[in-house]
């Protein structure tokens, strides 16, 4: 039980009281980025990830920070779906099928309250797959040599538009877009310029949080100009009863099989490449409707169809953080920020993570432990405050959110240009997303484009020049099946998996509203 | 057809981004691979995504009408001022303006947008500056 005795030493770095703070803090903004339309789990953190790291924060408080903003967020994501039927992010989207029902029928405080239980059970035990999952999967990825790598971050791109996408050339396009703004910049190899056209603040290559600030942040800001003066911009009060807060302990027995069953579902959607927190939820809400849906209640106020959802998309979460932490390859949106945050620290996950720094690995686990704990004591009783930033119209908040942005990106560079390289990449982001092109494979192409280079010139020295070498191990050539696989199969599935989960939430709104 | 357009630009980056990766001088150290192959493979794979969206488009999405795309260029003119002035003007002066105008243009009746432009600028100012001691830019006035 070696990962037991670490998690011990994690403890031990993570209970000082600074990183208790953090963690109490990170939770508290993470339930309202969670909460607030239009700040969801991977804006919310690339916001902050600038400012974290101007205000100097070592690698080991940062992520604790960061990582309880994304835990938080994934809590607060229900609060809306269930009061407004109005999903504060993506994965909350399966909650309002039947959060918001229970809320009409005057039990929106107890559903508040189990869909917060749900999530604790959740992410906690998601939290224990990490612990057991991650340190296995590291034993592997210690095998691996640069072809072996090459190959994975294929393995990366070429899933990440994932089972959920539509139009899988335009989440090629989106990698491939990202790998080639990576490029730009001083060759770290033999010392060349690439594509700066003799623009010294090109050489340095654009700063990738610049660009994941600028996509994920300001385009929102973007999108809620292009919908103003529609209802989307105005604060919304819930018109429901909030009923007894405290749910009865029947209702949490009732639900707990579910809660179980889910959570084990959730985490491994999470842990595969591509599949993320939505689709965690959504698997474990169809599989429950499926399950035990005897009565056809699923839909109308039905409990269990609000622990679902939620303890799915939660162990999603948690479960997304083993190929982060492990593999130094990121399979959602969020994690892909946070790996953002360790390389602006210098910090490159990976096998080599759990030797070398096994305090920001293990420190790191132990605060998601002691965070989920803390949401779960501010989710139950302090529901109603969270409930109030609802009111909070967008319309104030987007400038706010803009220039917060602008702070934290000015603070590490103290230069107008990236500024102007961000307001651009917002643009870019806007397009994008009314083009409906993936906005994470970017992000994660100009993260990884760097790296993945160098190990195929790695790989290619080391075979002096003999291309062969890519598929010379069985390693490699089961990781480029994996990737081929993983490109092909959603054309042919991922079409008919998007258009249910659009035509339940669809039927779900249409008889709702 | 937006995404035929879509796609014919994609085919343009592409191009421009293997010219590019030509340009690449190549210095007296090297590696087999060299500097210029792995651009040459995206802009390679960038025209092929390309092609196939503009072989097979996706429905039209829900472009804004052309008021509201304008309403969003002035948004990036006032951001991209804002980039280059904070600097001259300061961190208080250009935020308040800059905030109060998106608040303005999302919507707040223009008193209110004011209150709450400066109310953003002080209120970040003291929280990240005062208490977290960021540095922001200073302009004439030392704010």
């Amino acid at each position: 039980m070696e990962a037991l005795s670490s998690l011990g030493e994690g403890f031990a770095v993570a209970l000082t009281f600074q990183n208790l703070f953090l963690a109490l803090l990170g939770c508290f903004l993470g339930t309202v980025m969670g909460a607030l339309p239009g700040l969801g789990p991977s804006n919310g953190v690339a916001i902050l990830i600038p400012l974290a790291f101007t205000l100097g924060l070592g690698p080991v408080e940062a992520m604790i920070l960061l990582t309880s903003v994304y835990y938080g967020a994934m809590y607060g994501g229900r609060i809306s779906s269930i009061l407004l039927n109005i999903p504060g992010d993506e994965p909350a989207m399966m909650t309002c099928l039947d959060g918001y029902p229970m809320a009409q029928k005057g039990r929106a405080g107890e559903a508040l309250a189990l869909s917060g239980i749900a999530s604790f059970v959740g992410a906690f035990l998601a939290t224990w797959g990490l612990v057991f999952l991650a340190p296995q999967l590291v034993k592997v990825a210690l095998l691996f040599g640069p072809a072996e790598y090459f190959a994975l971050f294929v393995l990366a791109f070429a899933t990440l538009g994932g089972i959920a996408s539509r139009n899988q050339a335009k989440a090629a396009f989106a990698a491939m877009l990202g790998l080639g703004i990576a490029m730009v910049g001083v060759d770290g190899q033999t010392g060349v310029p690439r594509f700066s056209f003799g623009e010294v603040h090109l050489y340095d290559g654009i700063d990738f949080l610049v660009a994941i600030v600028g996509l994920f942040a300001l385009s929102e800001v973007f999108v809620f100009l292009e919908h103003r003066g529609t209802a989307a911009n105005e604060g919304q009060e819930a018109k429901v009863q909030m009923g007894r807060i405290v749910p009865s302990a029947r209702l949490i027995t009732s639900t707990t099989p579910t809660m179980l069953r889910t959570s084990l579902l959730g985490f491994i959607a999470g842990v595969l490449p591509g599949a993320g927190a939505s689709l965690g939820s959504f698997l474990a809400y169809s599989m429950e409707k499926k399950m035990v849906d005897r009565e056809g209640t699923f839909g109308t106020g039905d409990p269990r169809g609000v622990a679902a959802p939620e303890a799915g998309n939660n162990a999603a979460a948690g479960g997304a953080l083993v190929p982060m932490l492990a593999l130094g390859v990121p399979g959602s949106g969020t994690t892909a920020v946070l790996l953002a945050m360790l390389l602006a620290l210098n910090i490159t996950p990976g096998p080599l993570l759990f030797t070398q720094n096994p305090d920001v690995v293990w420190g790191l686990i132990a605060a998601l432990f002691i965070g989920n704990i803390m949401l779960l004591l501010m989710n139950i009783p302090m529901v109603g405050m969270f409930v109030r930033v609802l009111l909070v119209p967008p319309r104030l908040l987007m400038p706010v959110v803009a220039m917060v942005s602008f702070v934290g990106i000015y603070g590490i560079s103290g230069s107008s240009f990236d500024l102007v390289v961000m307001v651009i990449f917002g643009v870019l982001g806007w397009a994008l997303r009314k083009l409906d092109v993936p906005l994470v494979p970017v992000i994660l192409g100009v993260l990884l484009g760097n790296l993945m280079e160098a190990n195929l010139r790695r790989a290619m020295t080391i075979s002096d020049g003999d291309w062969t070498t890519l598929v010379a191990s069985p390693l490699s050539i089961g990781l480029w099946a994996i990737a081929i696989a993983g490109f092909v199969l959603p054309i042919f599935v991922g079409k008919a998996l998007k258009m249910r989960m659009r035509r339940m939430h669809e039927e779900h709104t249409g008889t709702a509203d | 057809m937006s995404d035929r357009i879509f796609g014919g630009l994609g085919i343009l980056l592409a191009a421009f981004f293997i010219w590019g990766a030509f340009q690449v001088e190549l210095s007296f150290i090297t590696d087999p691979v060299g500097p210029r192959t792995f651009p040459i493979i995206i802009g390679t794979l960038i025209g092929v995504a390309s092609l196939v969206v503009i072989l097979r488009p996706d429905p039209e999405p829900d472009w804004p009408a052309l008021p509201r795309l304008l309403e969003i260029g002035a948004a990036v003119v006032v951001m991209l001022a804002y980039a280059m002035l904070l600097p001259e003007l300061g961190f208080v002066i250009a935020t308040a303006i800059a905030s109060a105008f998106l608040t303005w243009r999302l919507g707040t009746a223009p008193f209110w947008s004011l209150v709450s432009g400066v109310a953003t600028s002080l209120g970040i100012y003291v929280v990240f500056h005062l208490i977290l001691g960021l540095s922001l830019a200073k302009g004439p006035l030392g704010f």
